[in-house]
């Protein structure tokens, strides 16, 4: 029940934008979330954005690949 | 999963075992369906040392949602109203017929992904009265409260929600408080990305387990079991967050002000586990105009669960689907009896699917 998806906004409309599901693009609520800017990557649950994707944290698990990379090396 | 999950996954499965070695048997509970098909779906339980076991507490909201409920929604619907729901809420029976058996008795059920499709409904059959089945946690209760206020803003009469909203703390410190059994607790990701992970916090002080919020990719799940081993290993508990690039600490603080503007905290039913104090949230005053048990009075009756059933002991992390009679003979997910297989993210239901 508590799924949420990521996509990106492609278009501003008020309340509203066109985001992008990797694909799809359909209308979203930014009821929740009004200050998202073009090209933000944001999660959706049931057609609202309920939160922005930190670029930054997601680093983590790239961080968490290159340590596994430099273990493998050893 | 790509090959670059699978290696990561691996990784980590080697780190777990590593961490655990000698160390007393741990016991982690997850609470939310979509972590309980992620766990069952990549076996990640297989991937565990013996001293590592996995169970699934109360986190799906439709399986904790009374039978009487949808017993309501269908005398609602009889009365000529149109029944707005999330499409997993279709199947599930209550005491004589689920919705779909409802539509197909004539009763107008229409699935939306979003409450403000409900709403728009509503705006398009001005002439009839259209009811949202309001089910859900945190994550959802809040998109509730929107369609509720922009309701209100359009001075619609007839758009109304049947709340069946749940929340997780009274919840989690009714079932865990006493806990014995239990080391760490997986939280939701997504409950937590729209209540901050400060909201969690009563995991560690409170009830005295580990806890991580987890995302929801295999990795992310490993990930979190390897962060509880070492709070084990290192004889604390904290609270921890492994899904930080969706979650904050203060959470969606626009979405959580909504919601407790909308709705307040009361006691209610949870499927499989009673009245829990303080557990769901109903419809303030100020906005009865759009509570559907104001608007419509059905009488039910009460609902007796299966005395065979397991579901109530297994939602407290105390029995496994397979040691309930009923399992997957009598109870099915075409023919669910108990709460856990009423829907696919329920611990029965994804044990029957990928467990056996």
């Amino acid at each position: 029940m508590c799924l949420a998806i990521a996509a990106k906004i492609i278009e501003l409309n008020g309340e509203n934008a066109k985001a992008d599901f990797g694909g799809i693009v359909r209308d979203i609520s930014l009821m929740l979330m009004p200050d998202l800017k073009v090209g933000d990557a944001v999660l959706v649950h049931a057609g609202f954005a309920i939160q922005k994707i930190s670029v930054d944290a997601a680093m983590e698990i790239q961080n968490l690949r290159k340590e596994m990379n430099m273990d493998a090396e050893k | 999963m790509p090959k670059n999950d699978v290696e990561l996954v691996k990784y980590l499965q080697k780190a777990i075992a590593e961490e655990a070695k000698g160390l007393p048997k741990m016991v982690f509970m997850e609470v939310c369906g979509t972590h309980t098909m992620a766990i069952y779906k990549n076996a990640l339980q297989q991937l565990l040392p013996n001293n590592i076991k996995l169970i699934s507490g109360p986190g799906c909201p439709v399986c904790v949602t009374p039978m009487n409920y949808i017993d309501e929604l269908v005398a609602i619907g009889k009365t000529g109203a149109i029944i707005t729901t999330f499409g997993d809420m279709l199947r599930v029976p209550g005491s004589r017929i689920s919705l779909q058996q409802a539509a197909a008795q004539g009763v107008d059920v229409r699935i939306v992904y979003s409450p403000l499709e409900a709403l728009e409904i509503a705006e398009v059959y001005a002439d009839k009265a259209v009811v949202f089945a309001g089910i859900g946690f945190e994550t959802t209760a809040p998109l509730v409260a929107v369609a509720i206020v922009k309701a209100k803003q359009k001075a619609l009469k007839n758009f109304f929600v049947l709340t069946a909203h749940k929340t997780m703390p009274s919840a989690l410190t009714t079932l865990l408080r006493d806990n014995k059994t239990i080391n760490g607790l997986l939280c939701p990701g997504h409950v937590a990305v729209v209540t901050g992970s400060d909201y969690f916090h009563f995991v560690s002080k409170e009830l005295g387990l580990a806890a991580v919020i987890a995302g929801f990719e295999a990795h992310d799940i490993m990930q979190s079991i390897l962060m509880l081993v070492k709070q084990c290993k290192a004889g604390i508990t904290k609270l921890e967050n492994q899904y930080s690039r969706m979650v904050t600490a203060e959470g969606n603080t626009k979405a959580m002000s909504l919601m407790n503007e909308v709705f307040e905290p009361s006691d209610g039913l949870w499927r499989g586990l009673g009245n829990i104090k303080n557990g769901s949230l109903v419809i303030r005053a100020k906005f009865k105009a759009y509570d559907a048990k104001e608007k419509f009075t059905v009488f039910t009756g009460s609902v007796q669960e299966d005395e065979n059933c397991l579901c109530g002991q297994i939602l407290k992390g105390l029995a496994r689907p397979a040691d309930c009679k009923l399992f997957g003979d009598m109870c099915t997910p075409e023919h669910p009896i108990g709460a856990c297989m009423v829907s696919s993210e329920g611990s029965c239901a994804a044990h029957y699917r990928y467990g056996r």
